[in-house]
């Protein structure tokens, strides 16, 4: 279960960016790319990421995943190839592949809200 | 709890010396993997400044986008607020004219913005193995991460390889289980150098730990590392430690069919050792189909069929192992 690890790591980074931001600035929406030969299941992070936002500034965020499907590039003649799982065959029946897509994972964009609570205005009604 | 290593509970990462009995557990203040929690810049990084390995402090540029909207949201929706030590006595507070009357103190204005980040997710690990890396080169060290599924006879296949190439290569080991140092224990009754890391609830081996794990090993110079990952034969393909090769071990009692089952091991590894062949009289596996699977995943991947156990087909392992090891000048990872 590697993604309990990875979700880790993406609220962890996005709590980091947040507080550069200001003290309080919340996440309210993460954008992940993951790509479909990555070995990471979007509904596994989907899962962990309510668990490991809590009591973060990452918490109530709304998680957004991009998948990316799998493309490769032929050794032999050049072509490209789309692909649905890890290995393949091109066109010319070479099985030799680069993978030129579908491995992403990447935290894309974050976005942050700053709450301000206007401190003199409470004041006020108070 | 922090999941990656479980530390703060009861299940932190622990690294065991079984020649002293000598053992560390990993708390968060030995962590240099950064905490989720909101105020993590008031633990996390102070360790990473003694360490004297600063990351952290280098945003990349932001291209905020502005979004003024004119969204209210009320604030008591922000319970978490509370439990956060700081204070709202922020300077912009004061930017913010009133709108309308009593309203305003009702409602908090939320100004969102959008960050661009496209930051790899396990940049942290790859640039530390990056570092392990360094280290190994720096000391002319071969190191392999050797993977399996739980149960393909990798401790077998390390006890007798470190047996029979005493005076030929030095070997050391780092193994790496969820819990027990019984592994450890089967190492060191070979005469082998060997530190247990214990992953706790982790169900694999990450660079930080390995950088650690090393540090108690101290390898010498000139020498083999193998690191026993925690069998598995999933999550360990993601987790670059700093080796130069991965070298997976199937064995002929699973299925011929796991290089396409989990294909993304047997695509990280350069050498696959088909274990166990010994007992191929008694089994329905078709040694020339698993190797067709493996080469259909992984065109480059190099094979040897061994039994650990009788020492068949052993001599073609440790040929390779005497070639890695002889052409210490590039100590990258093969590709």
């Amino acid at each position: 279960m590697h993604e309990l690890s990875i979700t880790h790591s993406v609220v962890a980074i996005c709590a980091e960016r947040a507080a550069e931001q200001g003290m309080d600035t919340r996440v309210t929406r993460v954008t992940l790319e993951v790509g479909k030969l990555s070995a990471v299941m979007p509904d596994a992070l989907r899962f962990c990421f309510e668990i490991c936002a809590q009591d973060t500034v990452v918490e109530g965020a709304q998680l957004e995943i991009i998948e990316i499907p799998g493309r490769a590039r032929c050794r032999d003649c050049g072509g490209e190839v789309a692909l649905s799982e890890l290995f393949g065959r091109c066109r010319c029946g070479n099985a030799n592949l680069d993978l030129i897509a579908g491995q992403e994972l990447k935290i894309k964009h974050m976005e942050v809200a700053e709450c301000a609570q206007p401190a003199d205005a409470l004041a006020r009604t108070a | 709890m922090c999941t990656t290593c479980g530390c703060s509970g009861t299940n932190g990462v622990t690294i065991t010396d079984p020649a002293t009995g000598e053992k560390q557990v990993a708390t968060q203040a030995e962590h240099d993997h950064a905490h989720a929690h909101a105020v993590a810049h008031e633990h996390g990084h102070a360790i990473e400044d003694a360490g004297g390995d600063h990351h952290h402090s280098h945003p990349r540029a932001y291209r905020p986008v502005h979004e003024h909207g004119r969204r209210f949201l009320h604030g008591h929706d922000h319970g978490h607020d509370h439990t956060h030590p700081h204070g709202h006595e922020h300077g912009h507070a004061h930017a913010h004219e009133p709108i309308g009357s009593g309203v305003v103190a009702l409602h908090a204005r939320v100004h969102r913005t959008t960050i661009t980040l496209e930051q790899e997710i396990l940049a942290k690990n790859q640039r530390l193995a990056e570092r392990n890396r360094g280290w190994f080169a720096g000391r002319r060290i071969l190191a392999l991460n050797l993977v399996s599924s739980p149960g393909s006879g990798k401790t077998t296949l390390l006890e007798r390889t470190i047996r029979d190439l005493q005076g030929q290569l030095e070997i050391q080991v780092i193994e790496g289980d969820q819990a027990t140092v019984n592994d450890a224990e089967r190492i060191r009754a070979t005469g082998c150098r060997v530190i247990q890391i214990n992953t706790g609830t982790g169900c694999h081996l990450e660079a930080d730990m390995l950088a650690r794990g090393l540090e108690a090993l101290q390898p010498s110079p000139d020498s083999v590392v193998m690191i026993e990952n925690v069998g598995n034969l999933v999550c360990p393909a993601l987790f670059d430690l700093g080796e130069r090769a991965k070298v997976v071990i199937l064995s002929v009692t699973e299925g011929e069919d796991k290089p396409i089952k989990y294909p993304h091991m047997f695509k990280a590894s350069q050498v696959m050792l088909l274990n166990k062949i010994d007992l191929l009289p008694h089994l329905r596996f078709d040694v020339e189909k698993c190797i067709a699977y493996a080469k259909q995943v992984n065109p480059a991947i190099q094979v040897f069929r061994v039994s650990a156990d009788t020492g068949e087909g052993m001599a073609g392992w440790y040929g390779w192992l005497r070639g890695q090891s002889a052409g210490r000048e590039d100590f990258g990872a093969i590709a």
